[in-house]
């Protein structure tokens, strides 16, 4: 599937729009309590309006200020469909790939083939046998048991380029929807029926099945709390004034308690939790529950590991250091001949590191024959038509090869590689050696950055890696991570999980293969790779479908990225109230006390306009910051003070002034045009 | 620096410097380790617990400690409802004093129950020295022991590792009352005897005045009950008219003193906080955000009455401050920062007369209450209460950072805020909705001397001052009408145990936590971004709730007296 949007903006708009309408059923509407609420108070002014028009002297203000509570209920629903409509996008793709299709069921996973049943893909269930042959899509979600193939999974990763699946190991898995290119397979079917994986995708996306996390269900509580806390004050208010000698039209207090009460992250707060979710599918990462998520912005510790994430997975070749007597260009003119024939990543990156020490002056010796690695004589190298053998390989492996013994400079600088965790190689041509060749693995570009802004908003990284202590310690050191944890089995990987867990710190991981499995489900964050095993996919909360495992750390951010964005609104809409406050009060309480005309010192024309103005913006600001709840607040890396003190000056302060300025405006254009 | 000013600054720097030992004193108390007293104390401590069959090892889950307040403040409340009632017929009862009513009698137990001390009585009039002394005074001591006991608990559940017990109730209560309130109280009355507080069992005395006539002068046991009623933050005075009385309060030392009294737990709560849970920047802290709001509105009271009522000015001619209310051997500003002090700290004692300050000052008076006694507050409750406000602003804010919100290293979640939003609903609902409730039941109403903007800050004080478990009042106000004095029954029982009760919910709930390690993208809660976040908060929070009341009442009446108009 393309990881474009197939959905055209307009048609998104419009589609939100007309949801926007369809969501004020209350059954929909009493899901979010503080609009819910707004609903009910538009409802309320609604009618004082009617019944103004029908039996009393009609104003022209409390009809419009009906009319913009009933705004401000759309507005909100508007944000929540515009996310939902992101995601449904993606998930009608998703869907189609999901549909039925024709399955070969087998009786037993070594049935003879030519047994098979052809089955509707919705009749197979956990445990059945199914054969997949080239051309065939697969029925459902399942491990493979017998046979290899080449499986084209773009449908759900993106990635065109097929990969290898096989019975046993860490690459049994098999995605329901993905295409067989070459060869077969025996599956055995480990999702029901509307349990697959794209199933639970489409769920996801769309929206549906969408279950608050525990930190918007908090801040809902909150939310709600604040909106019970603002009825007491709006409706004691009128008690208060009678006896101050005044009387408040009810649907003035009306327009204070919605503008009081938390509407505008009320309004938002879905639609962030939505676009998060969608954030992360964007990234192709498949989040099982939000849950997941937000625990990925708490994050402490993050378990890396080594081979893939913080270095490339092989070694390259990174200098050669001549025996004395030798030239650099004679080493490297052999150790380029001797990696000819050498396939391996490794020998391409000799070639490669010769070739740039050489400077195109590339040796020009006739080979007679080549000589490939092999696993008994640990060397690789070619014959030269003169009869000389040049040869690199291990360091016994070349002392046997060539009877000869390096001399003590080039001993001492063998083992200085093996001790700084590379690997060294000899060179040898006849019985000379000479000289070695520093393998090491080579830290991924960018990797230490990441780390550095890790360490700054406290998330320490582990690196796992099975070497010895002493490479482990290099490459940590080069690498810039935190901590390491060398020869690590996943017996040990578990207890360090455990163990940082009782010091009530947060781990995340990521892991691929069955061993994995219990350490992904113990993490408090596990992101298991999509082309590893059912069971670590099973245990993980959190699917990767690039299989990068530098993905973690975009997940943290994603994580993070949305708690800030919820943190930030609220801040903002809670510290919208007090020009609220200062734009209405002044306005009801002028009939009781003139002088309290003194509070409205924005210079808001009249009480009506005043009113209508804190309404306006009310509703207006959900609009407004539909954006930001969708894309998130901007986030870089940093320690959680400079964080707070930003975010602080930007929603507290910002939230404080911008209504000042935003009601005076919203005044002066209501009374240009004669609103009020 | 003018010397009014200067007397402020010792004032402040004496408060500070005596909260100090006193905070650390009481960290050792609470964590059971040995103080200065314990040689004397600790066997008397000891043979309490054997006669009540007290475990005081065994630590309460929140359960079992809420169960175990609000079973100890009903058995005192019973017990003082039963003396006020049955005073006719008991002991030490000089003056022949009769039974109190009975709705005068619910006020007045379950006011002193809840450490409100609201006196809707006048206590030479209406009490025996029996109901003073074994009624009052008891709670006196057991009603602040009680919200010492709470703060403490809920300190445990922020700074325990995990066990879920947030100690005994029953041992902390006695460890509050025998190693800080009696032995302070035993000082203190010593003092204020030496300065002329009156100190005796017997009757009143009859003298001639200078014009010949007859003066019946009350007398009772007053030091004892004062140093008492300051240092636990009860405030009810022995004499009707509390620390303006001369026996009661006779000298500008006795005031200072009394003054102190009144601050130097709360103030040293803060202490004992940040010793308590292991950081002492974090009681640095919340003394910061405290002191600062205490300060802002000391100055703003002093500022206010030093400057007078421009109207009596162009009457009199002359420039001054507003005397009116305010006994002359304390002048202007020593009452003001008694009323800055005592409505800041929920004490509810007063040695001038709140009705008369000008209506700014009501308005410092009024906001010090309504926020919920937070500025240094009721002994105990004012440190619960702020804890209360911090993981209020730890959550709102807390978010921002990319975390899920963390007070020292335990996450805020559902449970605790769901707590925190019920303990939070107490204030609205005792001062709004109840004074709402008041004014619309006419008899009630009719009991409210004043009309216009000073009758409603007159409710709104009353109102607020039950649920802030304050108790004092601005004059003017017919406490004694049943409806009032039912409804404010019922403020001071919601402004106590419907933020107790919750607030050990909270320190339950993070008692179970194990507290992470602070790392650099944990939310710092020390340090003056989080004073200023703590001190946001509580204005808007607690301040704009009560807003638009506010500005029909003291606002309302400084914009018309800028007018030119009076109450």
């Amino acid at each position: 599937m393309s990881r474009t949007d197939t959905a055209a903006p307009r048609g998104l708009y419009a589609t939100a729009a007309r949801q926007s309408v369809a969501k004020l059923s209350p059954r929909l509407l009493v899901r979010n309590p503080v609009i819910f609420v707004t609903a009910i108070v538009a409802a309320m002014t609604t009618i004082l309006a009617l019944r103004d028009l029908v039996a009393g002297p009609a104003g022209a203000v409390i009809p419009q200020i009906a009319a913009w509570l009933w705004v401000t209920v759309l507005f909100a629903n508007f944000a929540e469909a515009l996310a939902e409509g992101r995601g449904k996008a993606r998930a009608d793709t998703l869907r189609a790939t999901g549909r039925e299709t024709r399955a070969r069921r087998l009786a037993a996973a070594d049935a003879d083939h030519a047994g098979a049943e052809t089955v509707s893909s919705t009749e197979l269930r956990a445990g059945q046998f199914v054969l997949v042959s080239a051309g065939d899509v697969i029925p459902a979600d399942g491990e493979a048991v017998a046979g290899v193939a080449s499986v084209n999974e773009s449908a759900i990763t993106g990635e065109s380029a097929p990969v290898i699946r096989e019975a046993g190991g860490d690459r049994s898995s098999v995605t329901g929807g993905t295409t067989v290119v070459s060869d077969w397979l025996v599956v055995r079917v480990t999702a029901e029926p509307g349990k697959s994986f794209i199933d639970r995708m489409v769920a996801l996306v769309e929206g549906a099945e969408r279950q608050k996390t525990p930190n918007e269900i908090a801040l809902s509580i909150l939310l709600t709390g604040l909106t019970l806390i603002f009825l007491f004050v709006v409706v004691t208010l009128e008690p208060f004034a009678r006896y101050s000698g005044t009387s408040i039209p009810a649907a003035f207090l009306a327009a204070l308690f919605v503008t009081l009460i938390p509407t505008t992250i009320g309004g938002l707060l879905s639609a962030i939790g939505i676009a998060g979710m969608d954030r992360l599918v964007k990234a192709n990462v498949i989040a099982k529950s939000g849950r997941a998520v937000e625990a990925a912005g708490d994050v402490d510790v993050l378990l890396l590991d080594k081979t893939g994430t913080i270095t490339f997975g092989n070694r390259m070749a990174d200098a050669v250091l001549p025996a004395p007597g030798v030239s650099e260009a004679r080493l490297a003119q052999a150790a380029w001949l001797a990696s000819q024939a050498d396939d391996t990543p490794e020998g391409k990156s000799i070639v490669a590191l010769s070739a740039r020490l050489l400077g195109g002056d590339l040796p020009h010796a006739a080979i007679a024959r080549h000589v490939a690695f092999s696993a008994q004589t640990r060397l690789s190298g070619v014959d030269l038509d003169g009869g000389a053998q040049v040869r690199k390989g291990a360091a016994d492996a070349i002392m046997g090869h060539t009877g000869t013994e390096p001399g003590a400079i080039l001993a001492a600088n063998v083992e200085n590689i093996a001790r700084a965790g590379g690997t060294p190689l000899l060179v040898s041509q006849g019985t000379e050696i000479l000289g070695v060749i520093h393998l090491k693995d080579i830290i991924k570009p960018g990797v230490r950055e990441r780390f550095a802004q890790l360490r700054a908003m406290g998330v320490r990284t582990v690196m796992i890696t099975g070497d010895n202590p002493l490479t482990a310690a290099a490459i940590a050191a080069e690498a810039g991570v935190d901590d390491f944890m060398a020869e690590a089995t996943p017996e040990a990987k578990l207890e360090r999980i455990r163990a940082e867990q009782q010091e009530g710190r947060l781990v995340a991981m990521c892991g691929d293969g069955s061993k994995d499995a219990p350490a992904l489900a113990q993490a408090d964050v596990g992101v298991a790779m999509n082309s590893g095993t059912q069971a670590a996919k099973e245990a993980g909360n959190l699917i990767d479908l690039d299989s990068d495992p530098t993905k973690l750390i975009e997940i943290v951010m994603v994580g993070k990225q949305l708690l800030i964005s919820r943190g930030a609104l609220t801040t903002f809409s809670i510290a919208n109230d007090a020009a609220k406050y200062f734009a209405i009060l002044p306005a009801l309480f002028l009939g009781a006390y003139p002088g309290l005309a003194a509070l409205n010192f924005m210079g808001l024309s009249s009480p009506e306009s005043a009113i209508l103005s804190a309404v306006i913006f009310n509703a207006l600001v959900i609009v407004a910051l539909i954006p930001l709840a969708l894309r998130g607040v901007r986030y870089a890396p940093a320690s959680a003070s400079a964080l707070l003190r930003n975010n602080l000056l930007v929603y507290g302060l910002g939230g404080l002034v911008a209504p000042f300025l935003g009601i005076k405006a919203i005044d002066m254009i209501v009374v240009a045009l004669n609103l009020a | 620096m003018s010397p009014d000013i200067l007397g402020l600054v010792v004032f402040l720097v004496a408060l500070v410097a005596l909260a100090l030992p006193l905070g650390r004193h009481m960290a050792r108390v609470y964590c059971n380790e040995r103080t200065l007293l314990t040689p004397v104390l600790a066997p008397v401590e000891g043979a309490i617990y054997r006669i009540a069959g007290i475990r005081a090892g065994e630590g309460q889950s929140w359960r079992a400690y809420a169960a175990a307040v609000i079973a100890f403040n009903a058995a005192g409340f019973v017990v003082l409802y039963a003396i006020l009632r049955l005073q006719g017929v008991l002991p030490w009862n000089p003056a022949g004093i009769g039974p109190m009513a009975p709705d005068l009698a619910f006020n007045t137990a379950v006011s002193f129950t809840t450490n409100t001390n609201w006196q809707a009585y006048s206590g030479e009039a209406q009490l025996s020295h029996f109901s003073q002394m074994v009624g009052l005074t008891v709670q006196n001591f057991v009603s602040a022991g009680t919200g010492m006991a709470v703060a403490a608990a809920v300190i445990r559940g922020f700074a325990c590792r995990g066990d879920g017990r947030l100690g005994n109730f029953w041992a902390d209560l006695t460890r509050s009352v025998l190693y800080v309130l009696l032995p302070l109280s035993i000082v203190v009355a010593l003092i204020l005897a030496g300065q002329g507080v009156v100190q005796t069992l017997s009757g009143p005395v009859t003298a001639a005045t200078l014009e010949g006539a007859e003066q019946v002068i009350a007398r009772g046991p007053a030091a004892s009950q004062v140093a008492i009623k300051q240092l636990g933050t009860n405030g009810g005075g022995f004499f009707g008219v509390n620390s303006a009385h001369p026996l009661e309060n006779p000298t500008v030392v006795s005031n200072m003193v009394q003054a102190l009294c009144i601050l130097l737990i709360p103030v040293a709560f803060c202490v004992t906080y940040g010793r308590m849970v292991g950081d002492r920047r974090q009681g640095a802290a919340l003394f910061a955000a405290m002191g600062i709001l205490f300060v802002a509105g000391l100055a703003l009271v002093t500022w206010s009455e030093a400057a007078g009522n421009p109207l009596v000015a162009q009457v009199a001619g002359t420039d001054g401050p507003n005397l009116e209310g305010k006994e002359m051997r304390f002048g202007a500003t020593l009452s003001a920062l008694w009323g800055a002090a005592t409505t800041a700290a929920s004490n509810g004692s007063v040695n001038a007369m709140h009705d008369s300050f000008m209506p700014l000052s009501g308005l410092v008076f009024l906001v010090n209450m309504m926020i919920g006694e937070v500025i240094f507050g009721g002994v105990g409750a004012g440190l619960y209460g702020m804890l209360l406000y911090v993981v209020l602003a730890v959550f709102l804010a807390g978010l921002m950072v990319g975390r899920t919100p963390e007070y020292l290293g335990k996450k805020i979640e559902a449970k605790e805020v769901s707590l925190a939003v019920l303990a939070f609903l107490s204030m609205p609902l005792g001062i709004l909705v109840l004074a709402a409730v008041s004014v619309l039941v006419p008899q009630a109403l009719a009991a409210v001397q004043e009309v216009g903007p000073h009758g409603l800050s007159e409710v709104l004080y009353a109102y607020a001052s039950a649920t802030g478990n304050n108790g004092s009042a601005f004059a003017g106000f017919g406490a004694a009408d049943p409806v009032h004095t039912t409804l404010q029954g019922i403020a001071m029982l919601l402004g106590r145990y419907a933020i107790i009760v919750p607030m050990l919910g909270i320190a339950g709930a993070l008692a179970v936590k194990v507290p992470a390690a602070p790392t650099a993208g944990s939310f710092p809660t020390h340090g003056p971004l989080f004073v200023v976040l703590l001190i946001v908060t509580v204005a808007i929070l607690g301040g704009l709730t009560f807003f638009p009341a506010l500005a029909l009442g003291p606002l309302a009446e400084q914009v018309s007296l800028s007018a030119g108009t009076t109450f």
